[in-house]
């Protein structure tokens, strides 16, 4: 099978490449990107590690051919830090409230996060539960994954409350 | 887990889409939100050299609610379905369905589209689409015909559109019933349905269905009379009368039909409590 030119915006990047329509997202981040935070779990569209965000969306990149991607704006873990490089407000979260153990779902759980409080600014323990059923973390437990994340939005709100 | 290769199109309308069906035959598959087909492709279960994206053609999404009906374009996502408040208003066993279906990020790629056209008995929208009296638009080289959700599914993954034709819309009667609900019992988030009914329930009015509780999502009409009027033990039997479920991981006959009677149960119960 031919290749095909694919062109898309990973983290605010253009980035251009030749891949066989059947690769996946997931594999063209990782093997011609070499952006490896998101991580290949079940590769089976259950687990969440491979989420990014595409066009606004949370998706698993492991069910998604990088052809449906060809224009799309995509964003990885990566591409959550602050401007200095620092850690973003939801990874320093994760970090200050122990919301991961071996940190495999870590990338996906908070590439997701960022989705749910980018629409749900406020949610309740209930809704963020609900807006990460798409993750798995054999781990955590999932108790400080849920506190980082409101943890996240209350920081987020105060620095959006500052800003005003 | 990569599948086999192909050639990808991307058709900027249904004409050219529809062009390259009529080319390649059964090598060509359409793809839309790809959340049923890139598995079966990955599993090698799905065998097709040409994949043909429908997301480059307007048209094929979006809400539209009209006097008595509304039309939901294909390619909308069950997210789309979730957030759209005209909707929820005018059709509300719609959204509590799609929050059932699959996790955020499936629904946010998944169309509805796709799990009506599939197939799939354990998708949900298909036993939704029969209790609803939904009808489907169907377009082909020869032009555009409408067939009703439940003369569509004929047996597992075999369903009234021809292999060159593009399931584009749906349109469903919106409901004067009050009173709806859809239950649905899954092992896990992200499961399909172990069972699930859809009811819906007004003035001397019912429409019942069951999702994957046979090789096509069952509608009942004889349960539907019984619980117009107000028979529920009747309903429930009449419904269990109608499924035919097969022994899988998710239990044995026995257990599936127990669990169809609960969760119908609930689902009439949640329909009553709503319509009055």
């Amino acid at each position: 099978m031919s290749k095909m030119h694919v062109k898309l915006t990973v983290n605010g990047q253009e980035v251009e490449g030749l891949a066989e329509p059947r690769t996946l997202l997931i594999h063209f981040l990782r093997e011609n990107l070499n952006i490896t935070g998101p991580h290949i779990g079940c590769e089976t569209s259950h687990c969440g590690a491979c989420t990014v965000d595409m066009n606004g969306k949370s998706v698993k990149s492991c069910t998604l051919f990088v052809a449906q991607a060809n224009g799309a704006d995509v964003t990885t873990v990566e591409g959550l830090v602050n401007e200095d490089g620092s850690l973003g407000v939801i990874q320093e979260m994760f970090r200050e409230h122990h919301g991961l153990q071996c940190g495999f779902c870590t990338p996906g759980m908070i590439t997701r996060a960022h989705r749910l409080l980018q629409e749900n600014p406020a949610p309740t323990e209930e809704e963020v539960r609900f807006g990460m059923a798409g993750n798995l973390c054999r781990c955590t437990g999932y108790q400080n994954i849920v506190k980082a994340i409101l943890a996240s939005a209350d920081a987020l709100n105060a620095q959006k409350e500052a800003a005003e | 887990m990569i599948p086999a290769g192909f050639e990808y199109h991307r058709p900027a309308d249904i004409a050219s889409a529809i062009a390259l069906l009529q080319q390649h035959g059964d090598e060509a598959r359409v793809i839309a939100g790809g959340h049923s087909l890139i598995p079966m492709m990955k599993l090698r279960m799905a065998d097709l050299s040409h994949l043909v994206d429908l997301q480059g053609i307007s048209g094929l999404s979006g809400i539209t609610i009209g006097e008595g009906s509304v039309s939901i374009g294909a390619m909308t996502t069950q997210n789309a379905l979730i957030t759209d408040a005209a909707l929820a208003e005018a059709v509300p066993i719609l959204r509590e369905a799609a929050l059932q279906i699959a996790d955020p990020q499936v629904r946010y790629l998944g169309t509805v589209g796709g799990n009506v056209a599939n197939g799939d008995p354990g998708n949900d929208m298909p036993g939704l689409m029969q209790c609803l009296d939904a009808t489907y638009t169907l377009v082909g080289p020869d032009g555009e015909r409408q067939v009703a959700a439940r003369d569509f599914y004929e047996a597992a993954y075999f369903t009234a559109r021809e292999d060159e034709e593009i399931l584009t819309a749906i349109t469903i009667p919106i409901p004067a019933a009050k009173g709806y609900a859809y239950v649905k019992q899954k092992r896990k988030i992200g499961d399909y349905a172990t069972a699930a009914a859809a009811v819906l329930l007004g003035e001397g009015f019912a429409s019942v269905a069951m999702t994957n509780l046979a090789d096509t999502p069952v509608h009942s009409d004889a349960a539907s009379a019984a619980l117009a009027e107000g028979d529920v033990e009747g309903c429930v039997r009449e419904a269990l009368q109608a499924i035919d479920p097969q022994e899988d991981m998710r239990g044995p006959i026995a257990f599936k039909k127990h669990v169809a009677g609960v969760i119908l149960r609930r689902a009439i119960t949640k329909a009553q409590e709503r319509a009055a």
